[in-house]
């Protein structure tokens, strides 16, 4: 199968325009230990470095804290009587450039009052295969609803684990919150809500008999 | 409208100068239109091409200068008509205007609330646009908002948010000029003034979806799109309306295989930008019945069980090959699909036995459709210019809404003169303003032959003439004796591509007849076969009968509910004994009884065209892409190769090639035999002859699924007249039972406008479906008493 083979050109300097004693030849100073005393400052570095702070932590069983504006895992949020803040408007979705939000509005019914208004979040995904955690979804948020947390740890083994609903997105209930669904608080329309009027649930939003947390 | 006649006048023409660019307009143009032809675009709300202008926004406000003379202030360009010598300057040249429109935006604005993040107009909204073209960066008005409760319901369907108005008065107008459903308006004054609907009177219009699509904000949502999606999510397809012969253009907006809306076209020679309620809501039936997913094969124990389509197409094979075997399409495939029922009954079972009409219906109708309907062209267009318009056995606002809006805007702009042959004063008829003849059940042709018509008046004739022996012999002597056009409307979408695609026994494709020798000899070569068969087929009745009789063994049923045949029972029982092809989409009473169930698509999932009753053609796209679901024709084909009988219509491309290459027949029409119409009736007692017709809104399988659409029912009502009332000693509002030896029907009665000798109840309604509780049809005497 030889035949087959082109044979290579070999480069002919005769026939070469370059000429190659035109090129001017430098000498070049090669590197290397001066002196002793230049020796031991080399190594001097790397003796002081053995009484500084280590930088280096056993990551798992040791975790640095991010920076504190750090974009990590994205959190729905609570109004502080419980109902969601998101409303479904899907502003995120829009703002998202790598189209990792999905979204679908549903509509608050008073059997199913999810959010204040009108107005809530039925379905609520993002894809961290896809999320740059660029945060634009969270400037594109009107009602504040969806903000960033400092968690990192997003890796797993399978695909679709990593599309997180709106289960795993929303902030856990803390003090004084109750669990959707159930009705405003009382005299309170959605423009007291988002003026941030609401400071805690009240008893008769407590349907469900639910503990107060 | 501009017909050929109108263009063979010359149309005076006036020159206008718009920013320094100068354009010639016909006399009467808006500004605002004139300069749309110049490409610049003047913002607007209220202004709407096919309502009449009002001037209600001010947003379109431009400094117009007429002889050199400029008004003192800039004017609504959506309400002056260009006028010689005109000089305007829009926003773009003019500074005054541009203040002028920033000025009226942030009034609008400023009452308007900022909750687009909750509304479903946002991404699609004309004030959001055009606020950010014309409207000031920053707000200067400080202060609180007007509030509104909201939203209201103004009908189970659409939604009012009154904060979000902007008083342009598109709705109003939509519903006065072009529904004649005066059931909104604007109430109050100042910046109170808001939109209303009359306290006792909720807002129900067959085309209150309308004013959803051309509100410019979002005052006005659909309750079942509500909150759904944005705009963004949306893949648009152009569609075509499947529900009734009008033929609406339509959008079909599909999220994630989906469809969550559709909205009307806009086809200046059909629909004009508008549809009905059913076309727009009624579509969740897709999704909502429960879809046949596999075939299914009756086994050994007599048991339908899922099979592969090898063994459903073999078992179908099987059952139909030599054997002597029938066709039944509905109404509601697509022309394609109607084309490839027709070649394969001609072809795989070698006989003429198909018919498209599920429905009541006559002989003398099928040759009707033969003589004076197929490959005939009587337009929207011949409304327009008509003189006089007949209506005969059909009610327009009910079976073709949209030949309805086309009639009533002739009534309101040129006074029309609509007459109507018909047992019952109806909503429609007050409306248009219409001549009430009034007949009682069964003896309409003596009416129809007394009407005088011009050669430029249109008779539009509907399916139900079928129920009435000799209509149809009146409604073509009418026609050659004054020479108006005739139009034929049926309810169904699919009714006319399949009588052109020769879905039935009288005729071949094209409009081609049976009986004439040369038509067959066309059609077997364009085909490529020796010979058709020639004996003229039988009726969807006839079949039925031969079935139960054993003169036929097979039959291949695509798309029917045996419920809308007469005598359904009798229908099923006859299926039952026989070997019975099913091409469905949804388990129905045909299935249940067939011995080989094939699924096929739904509208949304394939492509194809419906002929609207104009013989238009209207194509659509799937809008749903990646179904599993194939066309009907596809499936025809895979039996008919089965079969060893190639038909080769193996997609819906292919049928459309093929039936469009084979043209309408340019030979003699078969000859139409008058018959007889039946003679009067003398009624005893509590006798009445029924009279019913379909409401668009009823209990109809393709409506499933839509509650919010189903609130906006008309109530269902029994008619009587006040003769009959006082004899029986009922009152409007009290409950009648209507039977006869099969069944009953109790409901409420109303006391209006009908023949003496008439009952009128709703054909497939609430608790009034009077084919399957009475197996009655019109004509039939029934018993009406207080109950």
């Amino acid at each position: 199968m030889t035949d087959f083979i082109e044979p290579q050109k070999k480069f002919n300097v005769e026939n070469s325009e370059l000429d190659i004693n035109s090129v001017p030849f430098e000498e070049v100073k090669q590197p290397g230990p001066g002196s002793l005393l230049e020796q031991a400052k080399g190594f001097w570095v790397t003796f002081s470095t053995m009484f500084k702070k280590n930088q280096t932590v056993q990551y798992p069983d040791v975790k640095a804290p991010t920076a504190p504006r750090f974009h990590g895992r994205h959190q729905l949020n609570r109004h502080p009587d419980g109902l969601e803040k998101c409303i479904g408007c899907e502003l995120c979705a829009w703002a998202c450039p790598a189209d990792a939000i999905y979204v679908e509005g549903g509509n608050n019914t008073p059997e199913n009052q999810v959010s204040p208004g009108e107005r809530h979040g039925a379905v609520y995904q993002i894809n961290y295969l896809r999320c740059i955690f660029c945060g634009l979804c969270v400037e594109a948020c009107p009602t504040r609803a969806l903000t960033m947390t400092n968690e990192y740890e997003l890796a797993d083994d399978k695909r679709e684990k990593l599309i997180f609903e709106k289960d795993d997105l929303l902030a856990p209930l803390r003090q004084g919150m109750l669990a959707p669904p159930h009705p405003m608080y009382p005299g309170m329309t959605d423009t007291n809500y988002y003026n941030g009027d609401v400071k805690e649930s009240h008893p008769s939003q407590n349907l469900n008999g639910q503990g107060q947390k | 409208m501009t017909t050929t006649q109108d263009s063979a006048v010359a149309v005076e023409l006036i020159t206008v100068v718009i920013d320094g660019f100068e354009v010639s307009v016909p006399k009467g143009t808006l500004i605002i239109r004139a300069a749309e032809k110049l490409g610049i675009q003047i913002p607007r709300f209220c202004d709407h091409p096919l309502l009449d202008p009002v001037g209600a926004c001010r947003q379109c406000l431009v400094d117009v200068e007429i002889n050199g003379r400029a008004f003192p202030k800039p004017q609504a360009s959506c309400t002056i008509p260009v006028e010689p010598n005109m000089i305007v300057k829009t926003q773009l040249t003019s500074p005054v205007a541009d203040k002028a429109q920033k000025g009226v935006m942030e009034l609008l604005l400023g009452n308007h609330p900022l909750d687009c993040p909750v509304c479903d107009k946002g991404g699609e909204c004309p004030l959001q646009n055009q606020a950010m073209s014309n409207g000031r960066p920053d707000a200067r008005l400080d202060g609180y908002k007007r509030t509104f409760e909201k939203p209201i319901n103004i009908s189970s369907s659409v939604l009012l948010d009154r904060e979000r108005c902007v008083l342009c008065a598109r709705c109003t107008r939509f519903s006065e000029q072009i529904a004649s459903d005066p059931f909104i308006t604007l109430n109050e004054r100042g910046a109170l003034q808001q939109v209303g609907i009359y306290e006792n009177d909720p807002f129900k219009s067959y085309f209150s979806g309308n004013t959803v699509q051309i509100c410019p904000v979002g005052a006005l949502t659909g309750a079942s799109y509500r909150f759904r999606a944005r705009p963004f999510d949306l893949v648009s397809t152009p569609s075509a309306c499947e529900h009734c012969a009008s033929g609406c253009d339509m959008r079909t907006d599909v999220r994630r295989g989906k469809t969550l809306r559709r909205l009307a076209g806009d086809d200046a020679s059909v629909n004009e930008e508008w549809n009905c309620d059913k076309g727009r809501w009624a579509f969740k039936y897709v999704t909502a019945l429960d879809r046949l997913a596999h075939p299914l094969v009756r086994n050994s124990e007599g048991v339908l069980v899922q099979a592969s389509w090898p063994e459903a197409l073999a078992a179908a094979a099987a059952g139909l090959k030599g054997k002597r075997a029938a066709v039944i399409t509905g109404g509601r495939v697509t022309t394609e699909d109607a084309y490839g029922y027709s070649k394969f009954a001609r072809i795989a079972l070698k006989t003429n036995d198909i018919d498209f009409r599920a429905r009541v219906t006559s002989d003398e109708e099928r040759d009707f459709l033969a003589t004076y309907v197929v490959g005939s062209s009587t337009t929207y267009r011949d409304i327009d210019s008509a003189d006089q318009v007949a209506l005969i056995a059909f009610e327009p606002e009910e079976e073709s809404p949209i030949v309805f809006l086309r009639i009533n805007k002739n009534v309101k702009k040129r006074g029309l003169k609509v007459s109507a042959v018909a047992t019952k004063q109806s909503i429609a008829m007050d409306k248009l303003k219409a001549e009430f003849i009034k007949v009682a059940p069964g003896a309409e042709s003596a009416a129809v032959l007394a009407l005088s018509l011009t050669p430029k008046s249109v008779i539009l004739v509907g399916e139900r003439a079928s129920e009435s022996a000799g209509l149809f012999s009146a409604v073509a002597s009418l026609a050659s004796k004054s020479g108006a056009k005739i139009a034929y409307i049926p309810r169904r979408a699919g009714e006319r591509g399949a009588l052109e695609a020769g879905a039935i026994g009288n005729l071949l494709p094209g409009g081609r007849p049976v009986a004439d020798a040369a038509a067959r000899v066309d059609i077997a070569a364009a085909w490529g076969i020796d010979s058709l068969p020639t004996q003229t087929g039988r009726t969807t009745s006839q079949i039925i009968e031969a079935l139960s009789a054993n003169e036929l063994d097979a039959v291949v049923i695509g798309g029917v509910d045996a419920n809308d045949l007469p005598n359904g029972s009798h229908v099923v029982a006859a299926l039952k004994k026989s070997f019975v092809v099913c091409l469905e989409i949804a388990p129905s009473s045909v299935t249940e009884v067939a011995d080989v169930v094939l699924p096929v698509a739904a509208i949304t999932e394939k492509s194809g065209s419906f002929l609207n009753w104009e013989g238009r053609a209207r194509a659509f796209d799937e809008a749903v892409v990646d179904s599993q679901h194939r066309s009907d024709v596809r499936i025809l084909s895979m039996i008919a190769d089965a079969m060893g009988e190639s038909i080769m219509l193996g997609t819906v491309t292919a049928s459309a090639r093929e039936f469009n290459q084979l043209g309408k027949w340019d030979g003699a029409r078969a000859h139409f035999t008058p018959v007889a119409a039946q003679g009067p009736r003398t009624l005893s007692g509590n006798d009445a002859l029924l009279t019913s017709w379909r409401r668009l809104l009823d209990m109809g399988t393709l409506q499933k699924g839509e509650d919010n659409l189903a609130g906006t029912r008309r109530p269902t009502i029994a008619v009587i007249s006040q003769k009959r009332a006082d004899s029986i000693g009922v009152l409007t509002g009290q409950q009648v039972r209507v039977s006869n030896t099969y069944g009953s029907i109790t409901i409420p009665v109303l006391v209006e406008d009908i023949h003496d000798d008439a009952v009128w109840v709703p054909r497939n309604s609430f608790a009034s479906q009077t084919l399957i509780a009475l197996n009655a049809v019109h004509g039939d005497v029934v018993t009406v008493v207080k109950a």
